[in-house]
C-alpha cells in the first residue's frame, strides 16, 4: 500500500530513508509538502523529480533550489525535516510556527487525539477562554456563510480579528 | 547523597502496601518546560545553567517543604549517579547526559525533580504497591505549587509543551511495576501483553525503556498523554488496568497451587536455598531467585521472610547499592558476585 504523507492524508510521492545514530527513520511527503520542505521544485512535482535533497548530498557546491521554501521556527530555526531526524521539537514556539505539521504528527503519535483535555497553568486561563471563543466563532461563521447571511458573517469575522489581536500564546 | 549511607528504604519498599503481592511500586511523572527557553536539545550550556538556577531559586513546595536535597549530577561520582538511578530518582539518560543538570530529592526520597533531562522539568513520585491515585493527587498539588514560581510553556490546543510529541498535552506518565511470575509459568503472559498493547500501554523491563523483564517484573505505563484529563488517565490505570492485571496474576497463582503445589514449593524453596547457601551471585541470578522467593512469600508458602525484605534486597543487590553497602569496587570487569552472595546470605539468615 502506498504510504500517506507525514503532514497530511494525501498519498506520498517523495520517500526518503534517514539514518541518525543508527536509528532508521522514513520521510513520506505529498507533492505539496515536499515542495514546502525543499525536496522537490515547485511547478514540477512527481516522484521522478525528487531531486532537491539528493542534489545537495551528491554535490555540496551545487546551487540549492532557488525557490526552495522550508518552513522553520522563527525562534529556534527547527524544521520538520530536522525534527524527524532527532524526534524532538526545538522550543515552545515551534508548536505555533509549525502547528499544522506538528498537529498531524501529534495526532499519529497520540492515537488520534488532537486537543488537550487536562489541567492548565493559571496564566493560560485567558488563552483557554480565547481558544474556546475562537472555536465557537469559527463554527458560527461557517453556519452564517452556509445560510448566505454575509452581514452576520462579516460581524463574526470582525470579532475574530479583535480576538486574534488580543495576545500571543506561551 | 555523596558519602552518605543509603537512607532507610522502608517508605519505598513497604510489603504492606495495597496489592503489594503483585505490584512492586507505582510511579507518576510530569514533563514540564519553562517559558522563555528553547527545549533542552536546543539550549546552549549557559542557557541550561540558567534553567538550573531558575529552578533552584524557585520554591518547589509539596513534599519538598519538609526538606529538599539538590544534587548537582555533574559533580557526583559514578557510584552516586548510579545509586540515584537504581533508586529510580533519576533516569538512565539523565545519568549519562552531558548537559548541566541537577535533581531535587525530597527528604523521604519519594519525590524527585530532574532539571534538564529531555524536558526542563521532570517531576516524579514513587510509592510501594499500588498507590497511583494517592501519588497523582500529591503530584498535582506539587505541580500547582511549582507553577507559582515558574511559568510553564503551554498551548491551548496542545496543552503542556514538551520536547517529544509523545509527552505533549498532560505530560503525565503513570506506571506500575508488576510482578507476574505465575502468568509467566502458566504461559499466559503473551496474552496479557497483547491485551496491553491493544489498550495502548507500554510494557517495559525492570529499569524501564529498553531493559529486560528480569524476574518477571514488568513496568506498564500509558503511551498517550493528549486528549484525556490527568484524572481520566490515572483512573483508567488505578481503577481498571492494574486491578485487571493483578486479578489475572492472582488467578494464575491459584491455578499453580491447585495444579501442583509441590512443584511450586520446590521452585520457591529451592530459590531461597540458593540465596541462603551460594558463595557467588550475579545480579541477574539474584533478581531471578529473589523474584521466586517473592512469589513464595506472597503466597504464604515461605515463612519467616517478609515481602518488604525481599523488595529491599531487590534494590540492594544492584551494583551501586552493593558497592555502598559492602565497600566492594564498582566498575568495568569488577567481579561483585562474591560480595553480593555474602550480603544476601547475611540478610536472609
Amino acid at each position: 500500500m502506498q504510504p500517506h504523507c507525514d503532514c497530511c492524508s494525501n498519498p506520498a510521492v517523495v520517500h526518503e530513508t534517514l539514518m541518525c545514530e543508527g536509528i532508521k527513520s522514513e520521510v513520506h511527503l505529498c507533492a505539496e509538502h515536499a515542495i514546502e520542505q525543499g525536496y522537490i521544485l515547485p511547478n514540477i512535482g512527481g516522484a521522478s523529480l525528487v531531486v532537491g535533497k539528493l542534489m545537495d548530498k551528491s554535490n555540496p557546491t551545487a546551487t540549492p533550489a532557488a525557490t526552495r521554501t522550508v518552513k522553520s521556527c522563527a525562534s529556534c530555526a527547527m524544521t520538520m525535516a530536522a525534527l524527524r531526524e532527532t524526534g524532538l521539537v526545538g522550543c515552545p514556539h515551534c508548536y505555533r510556527t509549525l502547528e499544522e505539521e506538528l498537529g498531524v504528527l501529534i495526532e499519529r503519535t497520540q492515537n488520534g487525539a488532537t486537543t488537550h483535555a487536562g489541567r492548565h497553568p493559571r496564566h493560560a486561563a485567558e488563552l483557554i477562554d480565547r481558544a474556546a471563543v475562537r472555536n465557537r466563532l469559527t463554527r458560527e461563521l461557517r453556519e452564517a456563510v452556509s445560510r448566505e447571511d454575509y452581514e452576520r458573517a462579516a460581524r463574526i469575522r470582525d470579532e475574530m480579528l479583535t480576538i486574534a489581536g488580543g495576545g500571543e500564546e506561551a | 547523597m555523596s558519602g552518605d549511607k543509603p537512607s532507610p528504604l522502608d517508605g519505598l519498599v513497604g510489603g504492606d502496601a495495597p496489592m503489594a503481592d503483585c505490584v512492586l511500586s507505582s510511579r507518576v511523572r510530569l514533563a514540564r518546560n519553562l517559558v522563555g527557553f528553547h527545549f533542552v536539545n536546543r539550549c546552549s550550556p549557559e542557557q541550561l545553567s540558567d534553567v538550573v538556577h531558575r529552578v533552584q531559586s524557585a520554591r518547589l513546595g509539596g513534599p519538598f517543604e519538609s526538606g529538599v536535597r539538590w544534587v548537582n549530577v555533574q559533580g557526583t561520582t559514578p557510584v552516586d549517579r548510579l545509586l540515584l538511578f537504581e533508586r529510580n530518582l533519576i533516569s538512565r539518560p539523565f545519568v549519562e547526559s552531558p548537559h548541566p543538570r541537577c535533581v531535587a530529592i525530597s527528604a523521604d526520597e519519594s519525590t524527585s525533580v530532574m532539571v534538564n533531562e529531555e524536558d526542563h522539568l521532570r517531576l516524579q513520585m514513587l510509592a510501594p504497591g499500588m498507590q497511583l491515585r494517592e501519588l497523582s493527587n500529591r503530584m498535582l498539588v506539587l505541580d500547582s505549587s511549582v507553577e507559582r514560581s515558574l511559568e510553564y510553556a503551554f498551548h491551548p490546543r496542545f496543552g503542556y509543551l514538551t520536547a517529544c510529541t509523545t509527552n505533549v498535552g498532560t505530560g503525565i506518565r503513570v506506571s506500575a511495576m508488576l510482578h507476574l511470575p505465575a502468568l509467566a509459568l502458566v504461559q499466559e503472559l503473551e496474552k496479557v501483553q497483547r491485551a496491553a498493547r491493544e489498550l495502548q500501554l507500554a510494557i517495559r523491563g525492570f529499569h524501564g525503556e529498553g531493559t529486560e523483564a528480569l524476574g518477571d517484573f514488568y513496568q506498564v505505563s500509558n503511551q498517550t498523554t493528549l486528549g484525556r484529563s490527568e484524572q481520566d488517565i490515572v483512573e483508567q490505570f488505578a481503577g481498571s488496568i492494574v486491578p485487571q492485571f493483578v486479578e489475572y496474576e492472582r488467578a494464575a497463582r491459584r491455578a499453580l497451587i491447585e495444579r501442583d503445589p509441590t512443584a511450586l514449593d520446590d521452585r520457591v524453596h529451592r530459590a531461597l536455598g540458593v540465596l541462603r547457601a551460594c558463595r557467588q551471585l550475579s545480579l541477574e541470578e539474584s533478581i531471578k531467585f529473589l523474584a521466586r522467593v517473592r512469589l513464595g512469600v506472597a503466597l504464604g508458602r515461605i515463612e519467616g521472610v517478609s515481602l518488604g525484605l525481599i523488595n529491599q534486597l531487590l534494590l540492594q543487590v544492584q551494583p551501586a547499592h552493593l558497592s555502598r553497602a559492602t565497600g566492594c569496587a564498582l566498575g568495568n570487569g569488577r567481579d561483585d558476585r562474591g560480595p553480593r552472595a555474602d550480603f544476601v546470605r547475611s540478610s536472609l539468615r
